[in-house]
């Protein structure tokens, strides 16, 4: 019955995905059979080892927790998120509990709402298949340590580059007849060295016997191999056409609980079998589509196809946002290939460059890059160390390091990395120093800190050798540790300035936006939350004395293992970060830029929810550096 | 034998009503089902005013389930132009209006013997035993909750004489005021805020459903 409270729901519903793209009717039928469930703090919703609710829930308001073992917290679902969906789609006891972290409203929905969504709407299947890839965090890798990245890698690995491609299914697959014994399709599988084998009528698939059946029913002694196959085939098969895709593979797999797929003419099981898809083809095809783009920039030879190359990776990028695959397996693939495409610029410079380099050097990237951190193209930073060389060489040297940098530079321009406007790069010879040179710039920056040179350190600390000998790198980390250590008082000052950028959030809850310039009125994510979460965690790694963690949720997981009373505060650190990085990307794409000034009115009501959760954590953990570092007194 | 001849002309729809009372209610909160509701009215006289819909929800074991909810619009004869705008009910309209009699037998069927818990209950209280009248029926047997009153009981509320609206506690409880003013919007933000008052005075889950229930002294007030 449509009613008030259902429109309303719908109403709410319809702006978060997977909901979005529900046709009206599906979404009031939906919206009428809803239980609203009201919980108050740490009430479980249902618990690990039960048997699955006949439905899966959204959360309305508040947070609900998913746990492991009850108390390890692996996922935080807020306003719009969906859980408890990986069992119902399992039909399958929950491996996690649901809690609520604070009083929340959450809409049940009812199973058989699922299955006719999934059936009706391919998009919504493609929706559930990633959350349910990023949902699925293997239960038994039971590591503590880190485990939310992990876990993030492990299953990206498998689902990352399962988009919208044809499946590649394995043709001419091995048939045999209805009347053979089980022990001949059996030594078939042998000999074939194969997992499955489909018992074929007039080359239409009536039956298929695979690894399992051979295990589960013959070995066992249940039927004797002298029997036909038909006394263990599955049967009838389920068919599919030639075009379908890996989403809808693995959605198919998911729903009949079945690991192979039959490829016909016309994907119904009256028409020849051309092909079978088995769940093992699909996890193979993991990691594709990145190690090619990698590869064929080792064979770039000029900077126009390493400028083609940036392009295409700019397009998997934008794939990989729109199937919300998670953002740290993404950083962690583009990062790769902008690496990868710096080293390939330098490669060709030092071929044009035709000398032999007259000391080991290493190019370093700075800043995001340095993090690892950059999606979209952004301004280049970059510095060169070289190894030290008597004085009288020393400006011989430096000019060509210095001409070097500025042809890897100009290539790098081309590929889309615009210069430095504040001239960070390796080609400025301010930045492009001897080992010993570098030491002693660390160190009057860390023992006589003012304003600017606690901004450089923050861009030069976050350093990441690209190309060259590595172990010039290492040494300037030691240095740094060294004076920090000595000159305890710096941490201070960086901690000022991990502070200088308070929570977006005005007395009146409202987003603080730019008051003046070209962004008046809009919302700088980057400088507001993003480099808050970026300062902290590098102030409060550096005071654990951790060299070469880099990456700022690398950063925090490091931190959780360092200080687990603080866990909790650093996995919603994470999670921001992750947001945040998102976010950023997907309105650098919507605008073509680099994201970093938000036009508030563009957000919807979800966007905007979901960017405030963030600043919350701001302001928790720049509470914890004001305290750990003493800083009230300071200010 | 008195009793039995005068309940004899009382129609089927009150006698089924009232056979819902012969068992007692369940002795755990969480399994007494509570009807939530709220009436729009032509104005706030009792006897002159009329009901114009009627809104409930269901709440059971702290789930309100959207589809075993009651939304019901009646035609009337009398009209108050002044309060249509509160309400928006125009005395014509183009929604599916019942007759008050329909309404009153759809209403008992779907209340049953829950508890009935309104924002001042007194009023909406009144409303129906005054259609009831009209059909020359009994009051109404159900017991009452009063979130006005509940509130009264927890540690948000600072002055206990002070009538609390139901827009003010919605602010005090966080909850979004949708459709204010239709009655199945208001009867669903009241059973939000009963939830809520609910969780409040249950953090140690003793409470016991006497402790909750409207005195049926105030109720008297009315007749």
């Amino acid at each position: 019955m449509k009613n008030t409270i259902s429109l309303r729901i719908a109403d709410f519903l319809k702006s978060y995905p997977p909901f979005d793209v529900l046709t009206k009717e599906q979404l009031s039928s939906i919206s009428e059979n809803i239980k609203v469930n009201y919980v108050t703090k740490n009430k479980m919703i249902f618990k690990e080892n039960d048997d699955v609710n006949d439905c899966f829930y959204v959360v309305k308001d508040g947070a609900i927790g998913v746990f492991r073992d009850q108390k390890i917290l692996v996922d935080q679902c807020d306003e719009g998120d969906i859980f408890g969906l990986r069992a119902l789609i399992r039909k399958d006891k929950y491996l996690l509990s649901a809690i609520s972290i604070e009083e929340s409203i959450v809409y049940a929905i009812p199973a058989i709402f699922l299955e006719e969504i999934i059936n009706t709407n391919p998009q919504v299947g493609k929706f559930l298949l990633t959350s349910f890839a990023t949902n699925t965090r293997n239960p038994y890798a039971d590591d503590d340590k880190g485990y939310l990245y992990k876990e993030h890698l492990d299953t990206n690995e498998k689902y990352a580059f399962l988009n919208s491609r044809s499946a590649n299914y394995t043709k001419n697959p091995i048939q045999c007849s209805i009347d053979i014994t089980i022990k001949e399709a059996a030594q078939i599988m042998s000999t074939q060295n194969i997992g499955s084998i489909i018992i074929t009528k007039d080359s239409k698939p009536i039956g298929i016997i695979t690894d399992r059946d051979l295990r589960d029913k013959a070995a066992t002694g249940q039927v004797t191999v002298s029997e036909k196959v038909s006394a263990i085939m599955s049967s009838p098969v389920k068919t599919f056409s030639p075009d379908i895709t890996i989403s809808e593979a693995q959605i198919a797999m998911i729903e009949n609980s079945i690991t192979h797929l039959c490829i016909t003419e016309d994907g119904t099981p009256d028409s020849s079998l051309i092909g079978i898809l088995s769940e093992h083809d699909i996890i193979v095809l993991h990691g594709n589509d990145p190690s090619v783009l990698i590869k064929e920039i080792k064979r770039a030879s000029d900077a126009d196809s390493l400028k083609t190359i940036r392009i295409k990776a700019n397009s998997l990028l934008k794939t990989y946002i729109e199937q919300q695959i998670p953002i740290a397996f993404i950083s962690k693939v583009i990062s790769s290939i902008n690496s990868s495409l710096t080293r390939r610029a330098i490669e060709l410079s030092l071929q044009e460059v035709g000398d032999k380099i007259p000391v080991n050097f290493s190019w370093l990237a700075l800043g995001s890059q340095g993090r690892k951190e950059q999606l979209l193209l952004t301004d280049q930073d970059n510095a060169l160390v070289f190894e030290n060389i008597p004085k009288d060489q020393l400006e011989e040297t430096r000019s060509f390091f210095v001409s070097l940098a500025k042809k890897v530079t100009a290539k790098l321009n081309h590929i889309g990395f615009e210069y430095c406007p504040a001239d960070m790069m390796a080609s400025n010879p301010s930045w492009c120093l001897s080992l010993d040179e570098w030491k002693a710039q660390f160190d009057d920056w860390i023992t006589n800190p003012n304003q600017e040179k606690i901004l450089l350190c923050t861009i030069f600390f976050d350093y990441n050798h690209v190309f060259g000998d590595k172990t010039l790198a290492e040494e300037m980390s030691k240095s740094i540790f060294n004076a920090t250590n000595r000159y305890g008082i710096f941490l201070n000052f960086l901690g000022l300035n991990a502070l200088k950028n308070p929570p977006p959030l005005s007395f009146f809850r409202q987003f603080l936006v730019e008051q003046s310039g070209d962004h008046k009125d809009q919302f700088d994510i980057k400088s507001r939350v993003m480099m808050p979460l970026v300062d902290a965690a590098r102030l409060l790694i550096l005071d654990h004395n951790i060299k070469d963690v880099n990456n700022t949720i690398l950063r925090y997981e490091k931190l959780i293992e360092l200080e687990p009373q603080n866990k909790d505060l650093y996995l919603f650190c994470i999670r921001a970060y992750k947001i945040l990085l998102t976010f950023r990307t997907k309105v650098g794409f919507k605008n073509g830029n680099s994201g970093r000034y938000i036009d508030l009115h563009s957000l919807s009501k979800a966007d905007k929810l979901e960017l405030r959760s963030t600043f919350k954590t701001v302001k928790e953990i720049q509470e914890l550096i004001r305290i750990r570092f003493n800083l009230a007194q300071m200010l | 034998m008195l009793n039995w001849l005068f309940k004899k002309k009382y129609p089927k729809y009150w006698k089924k009503y009232l056979d819902h009372f012969t068992n007692g209610q369940p002795k755990s909160i969480n399994e007494i089902k509570f009807v939530v509701f709220d009436t729009e009215t032509t104005g706030l006289n009792i006897t002159k005013d009329r009901v114009l819909s009627i809104g409930a929800i269901s709440i059971m074991s702290n789930v309100i389930a959207v589809n075993d909810s009651f939304e019901i619009f009646i035609a009337q004869e009398h009209f108050n132009p002044e309060t249509v705008e509160i309400h928006g009910l125009l005395k014509e309209g183009n929604i599916d209006k019942v007759s008050e009699k329909e309404a009153l037998k759809q209403f008992l069927k779907y209340i049953k013997n829950a508890i009935l818990v309104a924002h001042h209950i007194d009023f909406d209280i009144s409303m129906i035993n005054q259609i009831l009248k009209r059909n020359n029926l009994p009051k109404l047997k159900n017991q009452l909750i009063d979130t006005g009153a509940l509130f009264k009981k927890t540690k948000k509320c600072d002055n206990a004489l002070k009538n609390y609206s139901l827009d003010h506690l919605a602010h005090v409880y966080d909850i979004e005021k949708h459709d204010r003013h239709t009655s199945q919007g208001d009867a669903y933000i009241t059973g939000l805020l009963f939830l809520k008052i609910l969780a409040e005075l249950n953090e140690r889950d003793h409470l016991t459903l006497s402790e909750i229930l409207y005195s049926k002294l105030n109720t008297q007030n009315y007749f």
